[in-house]
């Protein structure tokens, strides 16, 4: 009975088990993201309608809210991978804690250009020292941080649980990021969406907004699985089942 | 349905184009790059692997030695990278 429930936690720990399953996943994906990016984009460039007091430089939303989500939900990813690394030894984990690091940096990137072509038109300044934006350039700079620190150490599981500790005790700036507009005074606006209260927008400026975000979250979880398949290869290039792969396909 | 008037009102933005377009742009382009980066690695290695296995015939090996030869070949890619 022990052994099997502990079957799936361990062949989700398999790389193999993962390169093979993952690989039926890819084209669904693609064209889930694909399909919600071509209606997400027409749809928050041209039909939603203007913010009566920021007119069109309020649909930088549609760019500035996801890739802002996305930053924050893949310093999760990247956390709890680590965690699961460290504690289980689970190598997997250490390849999707690896591989969510430079996707956090450019999606936090992203989020802070954004911002800053926002704010420009908006606060009347690219940028502002406020909370919010500096707790997000702390975000990226702990992204850049785990990559620089996997890439310092010659020893893969050292760099690994090295990156997991670091990842880890960064933690403690997500709640500062998601708490400084209600915190300190910021210029930044009040979180759009919340889990406990109804949107702060019209339905035709919101639900623009939702496709953007699930297309984030589809784009999000395929570029982190191609990062982790490009990684098992490298990693088990020499075993016999990559071997075969490529025997199958030359 | 659609926003605005013309192309010129769609590029112009109300005089915000400049910004919402490059919102755009940047991001596109950042997501196109993360997107290209493990594709095009997956594509190197797979280039490599076909050349190692043309000089080198097939050898089972376990997945247990290859740990350590894994590991000890961790370390000079990432050489191999920065000699690139």
């Amino acid at each position: 009975m022990a052994n099997n429930r502990w079957q799936w936690w361990h062949r989700l720990g398999s790389p193999r088990w993962f390169y093979q399953a993952s690989g039926s996943w890819l084209p669904w994906l693609s064209v889930a993201t694909a399909l919600l990016f071509a209606v997400g984009l027409v749809w928050s460039l041209g039909i939603a309608p203007v913010d009566a007091k920021q007119g069109n430089s309020f649909r930088i939303i549609y760019v500035h809210v996801p890739a802002s989500f996305l930053a924050l939900a893949g310093y999760y990813v990247m956390a709890v991978a680590g965690a699961v690394g460290l504690i289980w030894k689970i190598k997997l984990a250490d390849m999707v804690m690896v591989a969510a690091a430079p996707i956090g940096a450019a999606l936090t990137f992203v989020a802070l250009v954004s911002g800053a072509l926002w704010g420009k038109p908006t606060w009347g300044t690219y940028w502002v020292w406020d909370a919010r934006v500096t707790s997000m350039l702390v975000l990226l700079f702990l992204y850049l941080g785990v990559n620089a620190l996997y890439q310092a150490f010659a020893n893969r599981e050292v760099a690994a649980r090295a990156c997991a500790i670091l990842a880890l005790v960064g933690t403690v700036n997500i709640p500062i990021i998601y708490k400084s507009v209600d915190w300190w005074y910021s210029l930044h606006q009040p979180a759009t969406i919340k889990l406990t209260s109804a949107p702060s927008m019209h339905p035709s400026m919101f639900q623009p907004l939702i496709v953007m975000i699930l297309a984030f979250y589809c784009f999000y979880a395929l570029v982190l699985i191609l990062r982790v398949r490009a990684e098992i290869l490298q990693r088990e290039q020499r075993t016999t089942w990559v071997r075969e792969l490529l025997e199958v396909r030359p | 349905m659609w926003h605005f008037e013309s192309v010129s009102a769609f590029v112009h933005m109300g005089g915000h184009g400049l910004f919402v377009w490059s919102a755009y742009g940047i991001t596109i382009v950042v997501m196109l790059l993360l997107l290209l980066a493990p594709l095009h690695r997956g594509r190197i290695l797979l280039r490599q692997m076909h050349r190692h296995q043309q000089h080198a015939p097939s050898q089972n090996v376990s997945e247990h030695t290859t740990a350590e030869q894994s590991q000890i070949q961790h370390s000079e890619i990432q050489h191999s990278e920065v000699q690139r």
